[in-house]
């Protein structure tokens, strides 16, 4: 539960901090250390302050008649301030200089809209025309000329982040009642345009973006006292025409009749987000409150009245909050804790659990969600339709069967769409993550990918396959055709990871994937596929030895095995526990485990092992009786590693290949041998256990004399300590 | 490293005495122990519980109750009807007082420590001021007759409570009057039982808590008479209770081995009304659990099985560490046994008599593990019973085997043993200086030649041995700036010159025994020290701290070794200062000079400090890991220690010669087999 706690006064503010329109701070920024913050307010001056202390640091400020026209920053890297007043004049100074008139100057040849500093990137200046720099590139010639990108659209808001090494800046911007996005990647040079989803009848009111796995979130207030949600994808080849930004609601402001009016918002985690704003009840007279909404279960959590009123302005650093208050910065710590079922009743364990796979249950998507659901699906179809209110589940399920196929539509039109551009659409759609029905989604968007290379055989997007069916929760009748197409393409390693990751795999398609494997040869050593079943029990080094250790084996005396065969089995163990070679090579080794793992059914395996060809059936049966070996030098009976077989399937599939080629084995000379010792090694494992059985008794009277032994009262022994 | 041949000697007979009573001191950092062969021990919490002073017994002097008074002095009244003080620096009763009543079965003193209250067998309760050098007998409460079994102060000294059979009495501490008398059997009126109170405490709410032979907790409001509330824990009967400071906790110890907290809890979450609710219970004895003490971060309790146990309240524990773990004592924190190195001999110490004892031989080697067949078996030589009422403080075998020692409060003893083929004979030395009693560690030099006393205030006596039997006094050792307290323990060089000797105020002085002089004074560390030996090579002596550090200190030198410097930088491994016992001895291998041996009631350490130390991500008990892995592999898993843990509880451990070490067990199971039969409880079925 997110909990707001004690709050205290950071500052008294000026004349002109207060509140009212057009009152408030110019800004709040994050100072140079942690607990420090920046102030800038609407007329000369900035100060510096220690939170926890109540404490002002610094201040400093412009000659009179001067104004601060964009809020004073901090350099991370050099703990310079930044500022820029009377728009176009940049003043640079650190902790130690006094008077802002003796600083560095630098007057620009645009006005400045804003500049952001990132913690490890650098400061950006963002000019009111659009044009961004970095300071270091701004400062090598200050009078340089900065393009006007966004012509007579206004700048409502922006923001900065790092992606990976590279800056990135967002920001918004108004025209004629059009809202307008721009991601500007500044290494890479890139500008992107959006156009923002119309709203009939409301427009945003403030924004904020947060930016994870490459995709940027930008969360919209809008005047509907609504909150909504965008996504960007920032892996975006493609310059083409502007694109429109689809939205879908995260959140609804409004509790049991009242409606908050908010004003400004911040993000506190994946769940929770901060309003302020005016709280108005049918018929009383609004409030103004500060609250924190969860997201995920779309209530209110926590409220506090603010009866002195407010600027409208929130901030949020180090998990306090900073608003205006009367004629006071208030300072306001709150709690957010992840909101859970096992966290209302105390069970929540301090790792965090992976997520569940969300596959999507229909029986239990209840009322509230299929809103949600509905207007992403809105969303989706590009079309928004009037608002519709939904009285019934199946006139709901009858209205989202269509926006499905609307997704399938899309993928219709980019049929004939290059295929980079194809990829990127895909990419883009998949972007849109925590859709109730994701993973239908994501089952069209594979069909069309497999349809794709069905009619262009050349076509093969094997990595783009790959991250799908590892980074999402899939099924084979999801997609169907998606292991049919990795068969005839021979991508193993797509195949062993579909083994691994489907749980209902056809028997038909687990014999053709076992086929597949039993056949590859050469151009597995190349391969690269997922080993960690099998390096934990085969010794690599004999795997390049693997047609000599066919040799030895095949060169076994024949006659000398039709000795008395008690002997023989002595030698025969002593032989498989010191020299039993791995009679497949480890590439292969994996992904036959991938094969033992899958689940299956006897009566369906069957009929199709029945058509492994002889010499495939017995080289397998060399390797299920090699695993065999392995485990039963263990006293555990198991195997080490990740997903190594257990003894129960390797005996399982032992049997079920002899019933189904035991005809041929028998008449198979190369099988013969090995079934015979097969046949030996098996009755040599019954016999022990047999006797085993037999001494057990004697063997826990050994273990009591052992402890009657210690029960002397003097003895001498001997001890090596090393 | 090596292979020992290891003599695993297990008939060291001993029987610690039971657990009679336990004493926290107020505010302080003590545990005051007595038992039931009237020794009284005190532990010390902030020296991780280590036993700091041990005051041996008395056949005629049984303990019933002890109590700290007048800040940290300690009183204790028995069965003798005397009040004795025991003198915590010189380790002996002080003096005492009859307390003219018969037999004291219970004494309390009051909360500011001026009073102490005592509870006779005919049925009177006295008053006795505490004074400097002494009490003082005040006055008579009102007598009736009965037994007064427990005792317990209100925390404003205004009114005491008395349990004796079948009922509890409160009286005015001013007038002197019973105030109230309460019947406890009341409620159970179909046998004619009586109902003894074993122990009764007074709260300051004015709720007196008795435990009871029936096996009842009861809570009573005394100034209106009644049951308050009644809690059943066990079909026998309740003998001990106690709690704790603040007043929300208390523990009972019952007659079938088991403890139980009761805690004052809230009957809702934050609802004001509260109630005594029983809440954890504990099986840590066998045996009755005769004394408890609730210190304020621990339930602790002895029991006639002879151990004391204290477990702590992980609820206020800030963090895991030596304090967070449960501890079972039920063996001294010094050595019982003395071993002639060179004849092979052992000298066990008992309560009031002392065996030595010939140890086996064998004439064949073996691999790890093996039992050996002896080729010779272990002699019990002689057995020496003291005279008189008295328990031994210490005593020792000379490394030759020829001379034996011991001293009790009173007297010193020294005898000459001669070896004649299969015959041993015994000749006491008639005439030893007269030294000031009681001698509290013996010691003989490395070549028989000399004999050291510890003795009180700091001091140490050399005597010197003169053939064919007898001594003569030949120095007094002083610390030069004095010292109030005994010195309890002493090592001395093998070339016989230098002596180590640690007092009670765990100041290490060393002696020149060539010159007779104060050599140096070993940096205080604020830790008692708990063994200590002197290298016979290097001169360097190694100490043992409780709280599981170790240091090397160069005598000639007289400043820490480099080694030692480099333990204290790296620090000690986390397993190996989380022990919970004390090493009790040090001795070392000639042969071996980076060898240090060491060893506690659980494991034996080969300590080789050519090896480098293992940081905590190692194990520390690798020794089995070892021994799985190759040679080649061995050399890289390699650190200094190397325990072993295969004897167990280990009492003494020596290096005889360069690979032949004897380990002197005592299973607890031994004994077991001798204490009285547990009372018999039903396990399965009716």
């Amino acid at each position: 539960m997110a909990a707001l706690c004690e709050s205290f006064t950071l500052c008294g503010l000026g004349p002109s901090g207060g509140v009212g329109l057009g009152g408030g701070l110019l800004a709040l920024e994050p100072g140079p250390d942690p607990d420090h913050v920046l102030l800038t307010d609407r007329g000369r001056t900035a100060t510096l302050f220690k939170v926890s202390d109540q404490k002002p640091l610094g201040c400093w400020s412009v000659k009179h008649g001067q104004i601060i026209t964009c809020p004073v920053v901090c350099n991370f890297e050099t703990h310079e301030y930044i500022a820029v007043h009377d728009d176009k004049v940049l003043r640079i100074w650190n902790n130690k200089d006094i008077n802002l008139d003796k600083v560095f100057k630098a007057t620009l040849s645009a006005d400045v809209y804003r500049v952001h500093s990132l913690p490890n990137g650098g400061p950006v200046v963002l000019f009111k025309g659009g044009g961004v720099r970095t300071l270091d590139v701004l400062l090598e010639a200050p009078q340089q000329e900065i393009e006007n990108i966004i012509s007579d659209e206004v700048i409502k808001w922006s923001e900065a982040f790092m992606e990976g090494q590279q800056p990135v800046l967002i920001f918004t911007t108004e025209k004629d009642g059009d809202f307008f996005v721009y991601v500007q990647k500044l290494k890479m040079n890139s500008l992107h345009k959006y156009k923002l989803e119309q709203q009939e009848l409301s427009k945003p009111l403030s924004f904020t973006a947060y930016i994870k796995n490459q995709i940027i979130t930008l969360l919209c207030l809008y005047s509907n006292d609504s909150v909504y949600k965008v996504l960007i994808p920032l892996q975006q080849n493609t310059e083409e025409e502007e694109q429109i930004l689809s939205k879908s609601l995260l959140l609804n402001l409004s509790v049991s009749g009242s409606v908050l009016k908010g004003t400004s918002f911040v993000v506190l985690d994946k769940d929770h987000v901060a309003v302020l704003g005016s709280l108005a009840a049918s018929g009383e007279e609004s409030k103004e409150c500060l609250t924190i909404w969860n997201t995920k279960f779309q209530t209110l959590q926590t409220s506090k009245e603010l009866p002195l009123g407010t600027s409208g302005q929130l901030w949020c650093y180090e998990e306090k909050f900073f608003f205006t208050h009367g004629k006071v910065l208030t300072v306001i710590m709150y709690k957010c804790e992840t909101s859970s079922l096992a966290a209302a009743v105390g069970k929540l364990k301090d790792s965090q659990t992976p997520d569940v796979s969300s596959f999507v249950n229909w029986n239990t998507l209840g009322d509230e969600e299929l809103v949600v659901s509905f207007q992403s699906q809105q969303s989706v179809a590009l079309k928004s339709e009037s608002k519709m209110t939904l009285r019934s589940k199946r006139n709901t399920v009858a209205k989202v069967q269509p926006d499905t196929l609307s997704v399938g539509q899309l993928l219709l039109n980019l049929k004939d769409a290059s295929t980079t551009a194809f990829e990127d659409e895909l990419r883009q759609l998949m972007s849109k993550a925590q859709m109730p029905d994701f993973q239908a989604t994501i089952g069209c968007v594979i069909t069309a990918l497999i349809n794709r290379c069905k009619t262009n055989p050349k076509y093969y997007p094997r990595n783009f396959l790959l991250q799908i069916v590892q980074t999402r929760d899939l099924s084979y009748s999801l997609c169907p055709d998606l292991m049919a197409v990795a068969l005839e393409k021979k991508d193993v390693h797509l195949l062993q990871i579909c083994l691994q990751r489907f749980p209902d795999i056809p028997e038909e398609i687990t014999y053709a994937c076992l086929k597949v494997f039993l056949i590859s040869e050469a151009y597995l050593q190349r391969i690269d596929v997922n080993l960690e079943s099998v390096i934990c029990y085969i010794d690599i080094e004999f795997n390049n030895k693997e047609v000599k250790t066919e040799i030895v084996e095949n060169g076994f005396n024949a006659e000398l095995e039709q000795d008395i065969w008690d002997t023989k089995i002595t030698k025969e163990t002593h032989l498989t526990s010191d020299g039993e070679f791995c009679p497949v090579g480890p590439q292969k080794a994996a992904l036959l485990n991938a094969v033992l793992h899958s689940a299956y059914s006897e009566t369906f395996l069957l009929p199709h092992l029945k058509n492994l060809p002889a010499q495939q059936a017995v080289l397998f049966l060399r390797y299920l009786y090699y695993l065999y070996v392995k485990c039963s030098e263990k006293i555990n009976t198991t195997l080490p590693g990740i997903r190594s077989p257990t003894i129960n399937q390797i005996m399982d599939w032992m049997c079920l290949l002899l019933d189904a080629q035991f005809t041929v084995m028998v008449m198979l000379p190369d099988a013969k041998e090995l079934l015979s010792n097969l046949h030996k090694f098996v009755r040599a494992q019954v016999r022990f256990y047999s006797e085993l059985n037999k001494i057990e008794g004697s063997l826990r009277e050994l273990q009591r004399l052992n402890h009657q032994k210690d029960s002397q009262t003097y003895s001498i022994e001997v001890l090596e300590l090393i | 490293m090596g292979e020992f041949e290891v003599h695993r000697v297990r008939f060291f007979g001993l029987v610690p005495a039971g657990v009679r009573c336990l004493a926290c001191q107020p505010r302080g950092g003590r545990l005051a122990l007595a038992r039931t062969d009237g020794a009284v021990e005190v532990y010390n919490f902030a020296a991780n519980y280590f036993q700091e002073k041990v005051i041996p017994g008395h056949e005629t002097r049984s303990v019933e109750a002890l109590c700290w008074a007048a800040g940290d002095r300690l009183f204790g009244a028995g069965l003798s009807g005397e009040i004795t003080e025991y003198d915590l620096a010189l380790l002996c009763v002080a003096r005492s007082v009859d307390g003219c009543g018969g037999p004291i079965w219970s004494m309390a003193a009051n909360s500011s420590g001026t009073q102490l209250a005592i509870g006779c067998e005919d049925g009177s309760v006295k008053l006795f001021q505490v004074v400097p050098g002494g009490i003082q007998f005040e006055r008579n409460l009102d007598r009736r007759k009965g037994r007064i079994l427990c005792l317990s102060w209100h925390p404003s000294d205004t009114h005491i409570a008395a349990g004796s059979i079948d009922f509890l009495r409160v009286f005015d501490v001013c007038s002197g009057q019973t105030v109230q008398r309460i019947m406890v059997n009341y409620h159970v009126l179909k046998v004619r039982r009586e109902c003894i109170v074993w122990s009764i405490a007074f709260l300051s709410s004015g709720t007196v808590i008795t435990s009871d032979s029936f096996g009842r907790v009861q809570f009573w409001d005394w100034q209106r008479g009644t049951l308050m509330e009644s809690h059943t824990v066990s079909t026998s009967a309740v003998l001990s209770l106690a709690v704790s400071e603040k007043e929300d906790s208390i523990i009972v110890g019952t007659s079938t081995g088991a403890t139980y907290q009761f805690q004052l809890l809230p009957v809702k979450m934050g609802s004001l009304e509260k109630r005594w609710v029983r809440t954890k219970p504990f099986q840590h004895h066998t045996h009755d659990v005769r004394a408890v003490a609730h210190s304020s971060t621990a339930l602790i309790s002895g029991g006639l099985d002879a151990q004391l146990v204290i477990r702590p309240l992980m609820e206020k524990m800030q963090k895991k560490g030596y304090d967070a773990a449960l501890r079972k004592f039920t063996f001294p924190h010094r050595r019982l046994v003395s071993c002639a190195r060179k004849a092979r001999l052992l000298l066990f110490q008992f309560s009031q008599h002392l065996e030595l004892w010939r140890l086996g031989s064998t004439d064949e080697t073996g691999k790890d593990g093996e039992v050996l067949p002896l080729c010779r078996m272990p002699e019990h030589l002689v057995q020496l019973k003291s005279k008189g009422p008295e328990h031994i403080y210490c005593s020792c075998v000379s490394p030759c085997g020829s001379w034996v020692a011991y001293s009790t409060a009173s007297r010193f003893h020294l005898y000459r043993v001669q070896y004649e083929g299969d015959g041993v004979s015994i000749k006491k030395v008639p005439k030893v200086p007269k030294l000031l009693l009681p001698a509290y560690q013996l010691q003989f030099s490395s070549d028989s030649g000399s004999l050291f006393v510890a003795s009180a205030r700091g001091s140490v006596h050399v005597l010197q041995l003169l053939e064919p039997g007898g001594c003569k006094h030949l120095h007094t050792f002083r610390p030069p700036s004095g010292s109030p307290e005994a010195v309890y323990l002493l090592a001395s060089s093998a070339d016989g010159h230098w002596l180590a000797a640690v007092g009670g105020d765990w100041a290490i002085h060393i002696y020149d025994l060539k010159c007779f002089k104060h050599h140096c004074t070993v940096p205080t560390y604020s830790c008692a020290v708990t063994a200590l030996a002197i290298h016979p090579i290097t001169n360097n002596l190694v100490i043992a701290y409780s709280d599981q550090q170790l240091f090397e200190f160069s005598i000639p030198e007289k400043q820490y070794t480099a080694w030692s410097r480099m333990v204290q930088n790296c620090g000690l491994h986390r397993v190996w200062l989380e022990r919970d016992s004390p090493i009790t001895h040090i001795t070392f291998n000639p042969k071996n000079p980076s060898h240090i041996l060491l060893h506690d009631i659980y494991m034996f350490c080969v300590l080789d400090k050519s090896l480098p130390l293992p940081d905590n991500s190692a194990l520390l008990m690798n020794q089995s890991t070892l021994k799985q892995l190759p040679e080649t592999a061995r050399q890289r898993q390699l650190h200094a220690f190397k325990i072993c843990k295969k004897f167990q509880p280990l009492l003494f451990a020596d290096l005889l010669d360069e690979n032949c070490l004897v380990m002197v067990e005592r299973p607890i199971m031994d004994i077991k087999t001798q204490l009285p039969l547990p009372i018999q409880q039903k396990k399965f079925g009716t």
